[in-house]
């Protein structure tokens, strides 16, 4: 008997490259022994939780919003990264972008 | 009118998130605190290799081979870990079976917790308040939105997912798949109905 049932295509695991991004990066911290996972789901769930009381937050943006929101948060608090460094930087990539030619690849200047 | 040269003179500027996200990473990466290779295979392996299959072919081997079902009922994580499917958030499975008494259904209403080794990265309504409050308070009518009608002598059962402890559902397999392979058994298990908010697909 032969069936022509076929696998339908999954959607793509994440909508944007930024929450691919800062998906792995706390993945990656975890797997190196940062924090515990049940931590880290202890702070996001008080996010969401935080952030879903004036509206109903979606499960694309507005989690990884919260996500990023929740894993800057603990890197302050472990001092790994300053709020200042983080300004700083984003600023930097900003110009970066805006200062790289259409199609080329963005990257940041070299600094001293 | 020369479209690009016109509206993009500069590299597209991502979106706000998207340049913290790249801040912080530069920041760890000079730090040593991550690679961004090992980002990038993260990334592949969620992106590529870690899905749904993975989560079907344990269906598939549990309608084809009692003993494995049973197994897999009483201790998933071991029978799944020897498939090769563990790793994060797959620390402890829990296998819970359809029957036509009861329908089981997963949700994580604290975030979003689900068993990654087994099904990937959660879909977006998953992950949505909506379905986190709804999947609890009123599980037939969030069903019926995913197209779901169940005899009313079936109960239906909500799993709450929690940071020790992920479920999968074994649906039930579905009529006219007698004989097939566990091959061709796979292709009717789709990720929803490991969820719960679907049911297999029935062999043409």
């Amino acid at each position: 008997m032969s069936t022509c049932v076929t696998y339908t295509a999954p959607e793509p695991a994440f909508a944007e490259p930024w929450h691919a991004q800062v998906f792995a990066i706390t993945v990656a911290l975890n797997e190196d022994g940062r924090f515990d996972w049940s931590d880290w789901v202890a702070r996001f769930s008080a996010t969401l939780k935080r952030r879903g009381l004036d509206r109903e937050l979606d499960g694309g943006d507005d989690y990884f919003n919260a996500w990023l929101e929740t894993l800057e948060h603990l890197l302050a608090e472990q001092g790994a990264t300053a709020q200042e460094e983080i300004s700083d930087f984003r600023n930097a990539w900003e110009e970066a972008y805006l200062t790289t030619p259409h199609g080329e690849p963005v990257r940041l200047a070299p600094r001293d | 009118m020369p479209h690009d040269d016109h509206d993009h003179p500069h590299a597209l500027l991502p979106p706000e998130p998207a340049l913290r996200v790249k801040a912080l990473e530069t920041i760890l990466t000079r730090k040593g605190l991550v690679d961004p290779a090992a980002l990038d295979e993260l990334i592949d392996a969620y992106q590529n290799k870690i899905g749904p299959q993975n989560g079907a072919r344990v269906v598939a081997k549990a309608w084809s081979d009692e003993q494995f079902k049973k197994d897999l009922l009483e201790d998933a994580t071991s029978v799944v870990t020897d498939l090769g499917f563990y790793g994060r958030q797959g620390e402890h499975m829990v296998v819970v079976e359809n029957t036509p008494e009861q329908h089981n259904m997963v949700v994580c209403t604290l975030c979003s917790c689900y068993p990654w080794p087994l099904l990937g990265i959660p879909p977006g309504w998953y992950k949505s308040d909506a379905y986190r409050a709804r999947a609890v308070r009123e599980p037939r009518k969030v069903l019926a939105e995913f197209g779901v009608t169940l005899p009313p002598e079936t109960a239906v059962r909500v799993w709450d997912s929690t940071a020790e402890i992920r479920y999968l559902v074994l649906p039930m397999r579905p009529e006219g798949s007698e004989g097939l392979s566990e091959d061709d058994l796979v292709a009717l298990v789709t990720r929803d109905s490991m969820i719960g908010t679907g049911l297999p697909k029935v062999p043409t």
